[in-house]
């Protein structure tokens, strides 16, 4: 039995042995019916109840589509879910959660599964609710700039919807994730320097708790630009990885797509000129689009992968959008910038093609690191500080990789001072595994010491639990628990995360 | 030469929507579905506004045969980059019946009206999947006309086309005025921006009646009926070869 401690309420969950019994139930073969038996009684009941919501097909148990529900992208172990339901409608979600409810059992959120921190794994078992089947794009209004999206939705997918209206959901995470599920890991992307984070652009949540209710965070339909009305329900939810509830619509601020776009790569002797040059482009009051850093590892990697023949040093990535003639200005004030700092080899372009190949170092950025070392596994790092920190992390950081003999190559959003070390590892060698675990807990433990976070757009999920107490201190955690227990008391709500 | 280049761009319901087939069978379901420029019409477009932007044609004129609604689609060309567009109306039974001979026919007398130097649409709308209207359009002017183009070079008065066949890639050169139809691989058509949109707002758009351009509507194809594909069958699994042997014998496969 595993006991997890809730702060104020100071209660101990114990595992459900229900749930225990469906697990082995479930993992003992491959075996697609309900098995028969006393105890699964229960599990017949809970299974046809499930059905007669969500019908016959909207309910799995086969082991592949459970195994497929409790793996993402990161490194954590599958833990499949005991049973995978498919609602199409919040009212469907709002049943099935009714029934979870009652039956005491562990309620997962799963939207793309492209997560980058274990959030789907169903660590005492339970029911998945994918959520691919709610996947309209509802309520769009181009003059208001938002539009409210089911988390079947996807972003590539609301931006290829939205290409007649000439608008466009900036936030652009690696994968192609829901929108649903990047609200509720508070994403981030490539372009966060010029339109925010997730927690910038929802304006309202509709949301389905742990027993069913359904509550929309800023009131249904709303979606004024700006409001200070009552608590911040909205952005309590972003963020909360499923822990506190099922996010079954989110209205979205959205952007024009810009007129014209530059893009631009410059090197440098060093990070610390690098990162003086964002710093003073920031200054300058540049809008600036994108503006990512490659240290020498990582550019040789991407020379190497795509048969380039970058300069093996420290690399701006930069975009700018705008008008023709702001982006004229733009690029100016910015090339004397990095000229001042030492940076050379400027080059820019303003046409679709060269463009693409300008930054295809940058996209190939993952899969040149996995080329680096092939049948490796990679895992990637996600600190955050401040921007005037940058340098001494970074250099810091490249040190202790060279010292234990690790294979890390950093790209980073360096003008929000996030970076992501990429740390390529063979996953069967439980040495270096333990190396690179240890490698990543020094690294969070020198970004909180320097006034950073341990994570800036992943999440917390499964691995960063401790370093989260660490980071918002243990009078924060108690705040957390105590509204984890109001909106969640019997924890069913992706039980083992976050907190 | 006029330098000027006629697109063709077709309404169609949009590539991402599920589609219904209507109860009573006679077609599928477009009201309240999403519609939205044919994919292939969009790079057909992207392909006039690059040779434009080369200066290679000095205009683009986006056309657009339907009802009402097409002008949204005409305008999404003017954003990118088309510089007037001419609305072909047809509405009701007449748009119902609308295929690619008639179309051709309008496009036929439209690139004679505007003395066009080329036409470029897409090879082919994914809603009827005809893949005629080019090669129907090039006939009837008795134009010469470069079908799946994955390439399209304008060289003087000739064009030199890479075309996408079976066995691979064809490149032929032929005299203009010529008719291209646009394959998959010929560029990535650009998103419509804001300001473009917003600026596209002031280009002209004019209004045509088939009639002015002496073309008949009647078709000479009747849609009989529309059917989903049939439903895919659950599979079943069994557990050993010899099962599988006796399965394939109960259901008469050997």
């Amino acid at each position: 039995m595993t006991h997890v401690l809730l702060g104020h309420s100071r209660r101990l969950y114990q595992v459900n042995p229900f749930t225990s019994i469906l697990t082995q139930c479930c993992k003992s073969k491959k075996d697609y019916s309900v098995k028969s038996g006393a105890q699964s009684g229960v599990l017949e009941r809970v299974v046809s109840a499930f059905r007669s919501v969500c019908g016959d097909d909207g309910v799995s148990l086969g082991l592949a589509v459970r195994e497929q529900h409790g793996r993402d992208e990161s490194v954590h172990k599958c833990r499949p879910p005991d049973i995978v339901v498919f609602p199409r409608c919040v009212e469907e979600v709002s049943a099935l959660a009714k029934i979870c409810h009652h039956h005491r059992l562990p309620i997962i959120p799963f939207g793309t599964g492209t997560g980058l921190e274990g959030g789907v794994g169903a660590m005492k078992g339970g029911v998945c609710f994918s959520l691919r089947k709610m996947d309209r794009v509802l309520d769009l209004h181009p003059e208001d700039f938002d539009v409210t999206v089911e988390p079947g939705v996807t972003r590539k997918a609301l931006n290829s919807y939205l290409r007649d209206t000439g608008l466009w959901f900036p936030v652009d995470p690696g994968a192609d994730a829901s929108l649903c599920g990047m609200a509720a890991t508070s994403a981030s992307g490539t372009n966060a320097v010029r339109y925010g984070t997730m927690r910038e652009n929802v304006l309202n949540l509709e949301v389905v708790l742990a027993d069913g209710t359904v509550i929309h965070t800023a009131g249904k339909g709303r979606r004024p630009r700006k409001t200070s009305a009552g608590y911040n329900l909205t952005n309590l939810f972003v963020g909360s990885e499923g822990t506190l509830g099922i996010l079954t619509k989110a209205t979205l601020r959205l952007y024009g797509i810009p007129e014209s776009m530059v893009s631009a790569v410059c090197s440098f002797p060093s990070v610390q000129a690098a990162v003086d040059s964002t710093v003073q482009v920031l200054q300058c009051g540049v809008p600036i689009a994108r503006i990512e850093f490659l240290d020498d590892v990582m550019i040789d990697a991407c020379n190497r992968f795509n048969s380039l023949s970058y300069p093996v040093s420290p690399t701006l990535f930069l975009e700018f959008h705008g008008s023709e003639r702001s982006l004229e200005e733009q690029v100016a004030i910015t090339e004397e910038i990095t000229k001042e700092n030492g940076g050379s080899d400027f080059a820019w372009a303003q046409d679709e093609e060269t463009r693409g190949r300008l930054w295809k170092a940058r996209h190939d950025a993952w899969y040149a690191a996995l080329a680096l070392r092939p049948g490796s596994k990679a895992y990637s790092t996600d600190v955050c500080v401040p921007l005037s920190r940058l340098p001494q992390i970074i250099v810091e950081t490249k040190e202790d990789l060279v010292r234990n003999k690790l294979t890390g190559p950093i790209a980073g959003h360096v003008g929000d001072g996030n970076f992501h070390c990429l740390m390529v590892m063979d996953p069967n060698d439980p040495e270096e595994v333990e190396r690179v675990h240890q490698f990543t807990e020094r690294l969070a433990r020198r970004a909180l010491a320097m006034d950073g976070t341990c994570t800036g757009e992943h999440g917390i999920g499964l691995g960063k639990r401790a370093l989260l107490r660490e980071e918002v201190g243990p009078l924060a955690v108690e705040v957390m628990q105590g509204l984890k227990a109001t909106l969640d008391p019997k924890n069913l709500m992706n039980p083992g995360k976050v907190l | 030469m006029t330098g000027r280049v006629l697109v063709g761009v077709k309404r169609v319901i949009d590539y991402a929507v599920k589609i219904r087939v209507k109860p009573d069978h006679s077609g599928v379901v477009t009201d309240g579905v999403k519609h939205s420029m044919n994919p292939f019409c969009e790079i057909a477009v992207e392909e006039a506004v690059k040779l434009k932007e080369k200066k290679l044609i000095k205009e683009v004129v986006a056309i657009s045969c339907g009802p009402q609604q097409v002008q949204e689609t005409i305008r999404t060309a003017l954003a990118m980059g088309a510089d007037r567009g001419i609305h072909v109306e047809v509405s009701g039974k007449d748009y119902e019946n609308l295929g690619p001979l008639q179309v051709s026919k309008i496009l036929a007398a439209l690139a004679k009206k505007e003395e066009a130097s080329l036409v470029i649409l897409g090879k082919q709308a994914i809603d009827d999947d005809c893949n005629q209207t080019g090669q129907m359009t090039a006939a009837l002017l008795d134009w010469p006309q470069g079908t799946f183009a994955s390439e399209v070079a304008v060289e003087g008065d000739k064009v030199k086309i890479v075309r996408e066949i079976d066995g691979g890639l064809e490149t032929i050169k032929v005299n203009m005025p010529a008719v291209v139809t646009a394959d998959l691989r010929l560029n990535t058509p650009r998103y419509a921006t804001l300001p473009n949109i917003m600026k596209a707002k002031k280009k002209k758009i004019a209004n045509v009646k088939p009639q002015d351009l002496g073309v008949d509507l009647t078709s000479r194809v009747e849609v009989v009926r529309v059917d989903e594909p049939p439903q895919r069958q659950a599979g079943m699994k069994v557990e050993t070869v010899d099962d599988l042997v006796g399965k394939l014998k109960e259901a008469g496969r050997i």
